[in-house]
């Protein structure tokens, strides 16, 4: 079972030869890179339609499309950030990479499985974009793809739906995968309690995606069938009733926030203390409220639909869960702060995006808050407030955490180093251009800017121009932190086992690991962050 | 590794009394639609598919003779599903 | 990868099986949601929609499927007994209950083709704005429905035949036994769906 002159998973040579080696491999860690690649590829699609929509907010009027371009362009820009990239994004990549290491396993509980869920992932992300080249033109409805619209428009709606359906089972699979891992392949000694935090934000995630995503998965279904059969259960003119849509979308969609959010938050409690050279601050409290955050996230769906002209009573509840949903995430937030608290803190690049991730959580977190009050809904509602607020969840929590962990598992990774100076300077870079791109529509939002026009009055010019400005910086900087990493996995100096001096297990292994992981699985006789015993 | 297949064989027997029992309560269930219970007949079907479901969950689906664990999770997702319901009509009932 | 196979843990195919289920639950909850709404917004058109429907092959249907689900279940005891012949017996005897349900859905489904109710018809458009969601939901939710007994056919037929060839036995249930969870899911649902469309009048 272990050999001496065990080869890291990179170099093994399996069945396959070539790609085959990869694309048929039942390797977690090879499986996490599948869906590394294939998330970063989608993802610079995905900004670079982001740009394009800024280019044209550049100035008042047509700039450089036309409306229905615009439209076509921020729904495709919405299916394939949420549905190809941030859903799937920590989990499939880290979550696939790290948690059996992390849990001192060989590999996930369903190897076979885990490389399906990645075909249903590719091959629902070339259903979903084939509609950009069949006759009809790609959807227009918003990621939302909200009824009536979406069976009245004529554009290309059914494979956009159909492959978002399809991408639900990837996601449903993985959740299977991970909750099994991590009930039935746990190191001996190793309690619930001494579980590290990433995958424990793993398993708040599992169940989400088990008992969410199939909610989301017939509601497309319906759509479907009022396509295509005419079933009319969200067709006023049939008797049906349009906000049962919603309520079904959101049922699944917020959720599926706490989907993207949980790993990074799990992956930030990772960073800290391993950069604070400190045992974590509240540990069983980070673990409590992620499972919190995951039940309560459930049934706040309704924020969503405040003025959609639901019943008072429904109103009140929705906002009073909204408010209660926060509480857990900011006792997160205490707890990290509180890890930093009298730390020795090494100043690395992990280190700079987990810190640069508490400032963008705080702002897009409390703009939360504004948004799901009432009274303060209703003048926000749909306006670039919502915009500026998700992105600083979702692409400033988000991706600042996977930018975290990219830089903080690298070596673990590629075994290699990156240059640390090039990569500190790119997060300088894009830390800037995020807050110039998005920080200014929270101003356009609240002097009444809507969201999805690709025109505005005069009055919004000023803050428009420093927003686009900012997305070019933005990219300025994602590009240096890109070619660096590309370099540094081919060109970078040797990493060591340990070039952090974290706890988890993962430091523990080779680095890149062999395709084992573990020579032989370890008894674990401490907690994760154990930061006062010696290493070995 | 695998204590789970020598665990627990149930006798034929108790499949076929469980098998009864749902038989009874479906033949029950559309006698009572004869009787005229007004919004009790909804009620009454309704509760008797939950017996049902039950009876299937814990003999057919192996749940009582499961561990713990399993038991909780199917309860707190049926548990799940009602509270979902029970929000949706929040709006639906006072609209 | 050669490395996989260390070990063979039937309490993780057990529990991965089990959070499955919860996802077609899930599934099926989002259509329950959809009928209660609009049986709660059409509370009078519901009812006598409802009443088109007959409770006779509604009733004969479940039986079939209760029954169905307790053969399988037995099948679970005859292969622990080591009972080659009646695991089979008793699996076949799924099978053919199956075949029956989907032959009265057909009929079914055909009488009601056949008087012009079908999702998007004419008639049903003239039936007003209530029956045509009690239709439709009838014919999407018995519709997914009768696509799970179609699945777990499939299934069953595979477990049938790998009991048959002796690389299914009492040393391995543990497809058989996820094929009957699977079974007993499509039971479970079909319990709803019963009193919702046939007999709620």
């Amino acid at each position: 079972m272990s050999n001496l002159n065990a080869v890291s998973f990179r170099e093994e040579q399996g069945r396959y030869k070539g790609i085959f080696a990869w694309i048929f491999s039942t390797d977690h860690k090879r499986i996490g890179l599948l869906y590394l690649y294939s998330i970063v590829s989608f993802f610079l699609i995905g900004v670079l339609l982001g740009a394009a929509m800024k280019l044209e907010l550049l100035a008042p009027g047509k700039t450089v499309m036309d409306p229905a371009t615009y439209n076509a362009i921020f729904t495709l820009h919405g299916v394939i950030m949420i549905f190809l990239v941030v859903v799937p994004g920590l989990p499939a990549v880290f979550g696939n990479f790290m948690l059996p290491i992390m849990i001192g396993a060989k590999d996930v509980a369903f190897p076979k499985l885990n490389l399906l869920s990645w075909w249903i992932y590719v091959f629902g992300a070339i259903i979903a974009l084939s509609s950009l080249f069949m006759g009809g033109g790609p959807p227009d409805t918003g990621w939302t793809f909200y009824a009536p619209y979406a069976f009245k428009t004529n554009t290309n709606m059914l494979p956009a739906v159909l492959g978002a359906f399809i991408l639900g089972f990837s996601s449903i699979l993985t959740g299977i995968n991970f909750i099994v891992t991590i009930h039935r392949l746990r190191a001996p000694g190793m309690t619930w309690f001494k579980m590290p935090l990433f995958p424990w934000t793993l398993y708040g995630t599992g169940w989400i995606q088990i008992l969410a995503t199939p909610i989301v998965g017939i509601t497309l279904l319906m759509i479907v069938g009022e396509r295509v059969l005419n079933i009319g259960f969200f067709d006023p003119a049939l008797g049906g009733d349009p906000i049962l849509y919603q309520h079904l979308f959101w049922i699944y969609s917020h959720p599926a926030v706490y989907i993207m959010i949980l790993p990074a938050m799990g992956a930030i409690s990772e960073i800290i203390p391993t950069f604070a050279n400190k045992s974590i601050f509240g540990y069983k409290a980070i673990v409590i409220s992620t499972l919190a955050i995951a039940f309560v996230g459930y049934f706040v769906w309704g924020h969503h639909m405040f003025t959609s002209g639901m019943s008072g009573t429904a109103l009140y509840t929705f906002s009073l869960l909204t408010f209660i949903v926060a509480i857990p995430s900011a006792i997160k937030v205490f707890n990290w702060v509180g890890t930093l608290h009298k730390a020795s803190i090494q100043l690395e690049t992990p280190f700079f995006w987990a810190a640069s991730f508490l400032f963008v959580f705080m702002i897009g977190g409390l703009s939360g808050l504004a948004l799901g009050a009432l009274a303060t809904n209703v003048h926000l509602h749909d306006t670039a407030f919502v915009v500026a607020h998700f992105h600083f969840i979702v692409f400033g929590g988000v991706g600042f955490a996977f930018m975290g962990a990219i830089h903080y598992w690298f070596p673990k990774i590629w075994g290699r180093m990156y240059n640390t100076r090039i990569a500190t300077s790119g997060w300088i870079i894009f830390f800037i251009g995020f807050c110039t791109l998005y920080l200014p529509m929270f101003f356009l939002g609240v002097t009444g800017m809507p969201r999805r026009y690709y025109d505005y009055v005069e009055n919004f010019h000023g803050p428009n121009i420093v927003s686009t400005i900012g997305s070019w910086v933005l990219i300025l900087g994602l590009v240096i932190i890109l070619t660096n990493l590309i370099r540094s996995a081919y060109k970078g100096e040797k990493a060591s086992k340990n070039p952090w001096g974290g706890r988890t297990l993962e430091w523990t292994v080779d680095s890149p690991p062999t395709l084992e992981n573990f020579e032989e699985i370890p008894v674990i006789d401490r907690g994760p962050y154990d930061y006062r015993k010696n290493p070995e | 590794m695998n204590k789970h297949s020598d665990n627990h064989i149930v006798p034929y027997r108790l499949y076929i009394q469980v098998l009864a029992g749902l038989i009874v309560m479906t033949i029950l269930s559309v006698a009572i639609t004869k009787i005229n219970l007004d919004t009790l007949t909804v009620f009454a079907a309704i509760l008797l598919a939950s017996i049902k479901s039950a009876l299937v969950l814990t003999f057919f689906m192996h749940l009582k003779f499961d561990n713990k664990l399993l038991q909780i999770l199917v309860i707190s997702v049926f548990v799940l599903v009602a509270l979902v319901l029970f929000i949706t009509f929040l709006d639906y009932n006072f609209r | 990868m050669s490395t996989m196979h260390l070990h063979r843990d039937d309490e993780a195919s057990k529990l991965g099986m089990w959070l499955f289920i919860f996802t077609e639950l899930l599934l099926f909850a989002g259509l329950f949601i959809v009928y209660g709404v609009y049986r709660y917004l059409n509370p009078v058109a519901f009812h006598l929609a409802a009443e088109e429907l007959s409770v006779t092959v509604g009733t004969v249907n479940t039986i079939i499927l209760l029954v169905s689900s307790a053969t399988i279940a037995m099948a679970t005891t005859a292969i622990r007994l080591k009972n080659k012949q009646l695991t089979i017996l008793l699996l076949l005897a799924t099978l053919f209950l199956a075949f029956m349900f989907m032959t009265n859905k057909y009929f079914e489904w055909k009488g009601k083709f056949e008087h012009g109710i079908f999702p998007g018809s004419e008639d049903l458009l003239r039936l007003g704005h209530g029956d045509t969601l009690f239709f439709s939901l009838y014919f999407f939710m018995t519709g997914l429905h009768a696509l799970h007994i179609i699945v777990g056919f499939v299934l069953i037929s595979i477990v049938c035949y790998r009991v048959n060839n002796n690389s299914l036995t009492a040393n391995n249930p543990v497809l058989l036994d996820n094929s009957g969870l699977y079974w007993h899911l499509v039971d479970l649902i079909w319990i709803f769906l019963f009193p919702l469309f046939y007999l709620i009048t």
